[in-house]
């Protein structure tokens, strides 16, 4: 089976990571922009980063047949930060609109306060004029009414609830989600949020329509193969093989693909290897030869690799 | 014509008539609006407006790029990277605009359209300006950016300082891009560099790796003393194709004791002496 992580902070992980989720059989991932753990003191740091999203991680990822996208916004957390927050916002047009961008996010409230609402209203907007798809980042506390509220403000800005993805969901919040026409996805950090056991009863429960999971790891004790793991855990839970497709592949890949910016083609049906399509050369790899042509060889490995 | 006036015709010709007249509208506004903004959008929409098709271009649009810019040659071009050049290029009227505007461009490029702005590099008005982006450039890790400004472009052997020059090459081979691509390889060969490519082969030996027989193109005419030990060396122990490349560095090299060396070899001499061996075949095979 091929999988998605339609959520996952690859700047913070390493090339161990790529090597194993390409193994485990994930073709495409999304890395939406957020906060380093340490806060951006200047626009510009902000704008590197954004940089390095859409250039070198993406080459990176290439070097191990993973398809990078992104999801370009102003964060939660910073948005309280106001003198950074408008440079930022000022910054987002040169990116939005750019290649591989599939949506705007991750956006949405942290402490709930006016400044991060304001933050968000303004992201709405742009996502709205700029017809792109909205990853919502829902708050770890006060979840349940954060999440709602987050659900309003985007339809009272006028943005479809189809075309918005909130994340970060649990059982509390999950039928509000999908009752309301939104797509709802689970992150699946080890120990915390939703483990992988929860996740098999929720898809038992509510199925696998508008229902996407993703690993949201990053620089703390996170899973880069949660994806695939879960995936295996619901097929041995004795959920279908379809439903199991959509909720760790083909439901991703309909939210984000709304605007064309990720196609299965990109992955199904590669370029030839050229200086263009940058699925080659080896300076992540420092003399290895690429391991973008063995990719064929998973079956066996991902035993190894990722249910041991 | 201008470059950007072939840029514009070659694009015409090829893309459907909406995507044309969207590139002609969006270049219009780029020159009248003032507003660096409404570049940065449209060099973005580039990829879902015109596409990624290659650039088609005959043997006789070749000869007319090379015309309206010595040494220039878009072809393996793509229709996008012809087209974002194409926009960038609508500033050539205001060379201070363009230069500012190409640098923040740069600064939050994705990876396709760094190769396309770097492509470019020989067409931008006032050249020496761009000499510190050019080697920034080149300090990439990404190959498709490295030899967008390395390979096919008349701009470092024209601008480039000898260092600038000679660390270019050296990556070049360090990265495992061909060396005959590189505009001018023979011309700025110099005697620095030939000393710093004898040290990378010796590298190479220690760790036990392959050397590029392209290498040996540099060294060839300031080959002398202890570099004709290295080119004795690969003669007796290298492959068939470092033997011939090695072959012709003999013969490029102003040293008499070079063709002594070469003449050992008598068919290789033959060869040699005859033109049946270049670096181009070398390259190829």
């Amino acid at each position: 089976m091929r999988y998605i992580d339609p959520h996952i902070h690859m700047s913070a992980r390493t090339t161990d990571d790529y090597e194993r989720m390409a193994a485990a059989g994930i073709v495409a991932l999304i890395e939406p922009a957020f906060w380093l753990g340490q806060p951006r003191t200047n626009a510009g740091s902000y704008m590197d980063y954004l940089s390095s999203l859409v250039g070198w991680e993406r080459f990176r990822a290439a070097q191990f047949g993973i398809r990078h996208y992104c999801a370009i916004g102003l964060n939660a957390k910073e948005a309280n930060n106001e003198a950074l927050a408008e440079e930022v916002l000022e910054l987002l047009p040169r990116y939005l609109l750019k290649e591989g961008v599939v949506a705007l996010g991750e956006i949405g409230f942290d402490d709930q306060t006016a400044a991060e609402e304001k933050y968000y209203r303004a992201q709405l907007d742009m996502a709205k004029e700029l017809d792109m798809v909205v990853m919502v980042h829902t708050p770890h506390r006060d979840k349940k009414t954060g999440t709602i509220r987050s659900m309003e403000i985007a339809v009272e800005q006028g943005v479809a609830p189809g075309r918005v993805i909130i994340d970060h969901n649990n059982e509390e919040t999950v039928e509000d989600v999908l009752q309301r026409g939104f797509w709802a996805a689970f992150t699946l950090y080890p120990h915390t949020k939703m483990g992988n056991e929860r996740m098999v009863e929720i898809a038992r429960r509510y199925g696998s329509e508008r229902i996407i999971i993703d690993s949201s790891s990053d620089w703390g004790v996170s899973d880069a193969l949660a994806v695939p793991k879960t995936a295996r855990l619901m097929l041995d839970s004795g959920i279908s093989a379809e439903a199991v497709e959509k909720i760790a592949y083909r439901n991703a890949l309909a939210a984000y693909g709304q605007t064309g910016q990720m196609a299965e083609k990109d992955w199904l049906e590669p370029a030839d290897i050229d200086q263009r399509t940058l699925f080659e050369g080896n300076s992540v790899l420092r003399g290895q030869q690429p391991r973008v042509d063995e990719l064929q060889q998973i079956p066996e490995r991902i035993k190894d690799l990722v249910f041991k | 014509m201008t470059p950007h006036e072939l840029l514009q015709r070659w694009l015409e010709r090829q893309l459907p008539p909406a995507a044309s007249e969207w590139l002609e509208k969006s270049a219009t506004q780029i020159q009248a609006s003032g507003k660096d903004a409404d570049l940065y959008l449209a060099v973005s929409l580039v990829s879902r407006k015109v596409g990624k098709a290659d650039l088609a271009l005959s043997e006789a649009d070749l000869r007319e790029a090379a015309s309206a810019r010595p040494q220039w040659n878009p072809r393996d071009w793509s229709a996008d990277q012809a087209a974002r050049v194409f926009l960038v290029l609508a500033l050539e009227s205001d060379p201070e605009r363009l230069a500012r505007a190409l640098e923040r461009l740069c600064n939050s490029a994705d990876v396709s359209e760094l190769i396309a702005f770097y492509r470019g590099l020989p067409l931008y008005p006032d050249a020496p300006r761009y000499l510190g982006r050019a080697t920034e450039g080149l300090r990439t890790n990404i190959k498709g950016v490295f030899e967008a400004i390395a390979l096919r472009n008349p701009y470092p052997g024209e601008q480039f300082p000898q260092p600038a020059w000679n660390q270019m090459v050296l990556k070049a081979l360090f990265v495992g891009s061909a060396l005959w691509p590189v505009v001018a390889l023979d011309h700025r060969a110099n005697a620095e560099l030939a000393h710093m490519l004898c040290d990378y082969a010796h590298e190479r030996w220690s760790a036990g790796r392959p050397v590029s027989p392209e290498l040996w193109r540099c060294v060839g005419p300031y080959a002398r003393g202890a570099m004709l030990e290295d080119l004795e060396r690969v003669l007796r122990t290298g492959t068939e194709l470092e033997r011939r490349a090695v072959a012709l560095a003999l013969r490029a090299s102003p040293d008499p004791a070079a063709s002594a060396l070469l003449q050992r070899d008598a068919a290789l001499a033959k060869a040699v002496a005859r033109g049946e061996l270049t670096w181009e075949r070398v390259a190829a095979t």
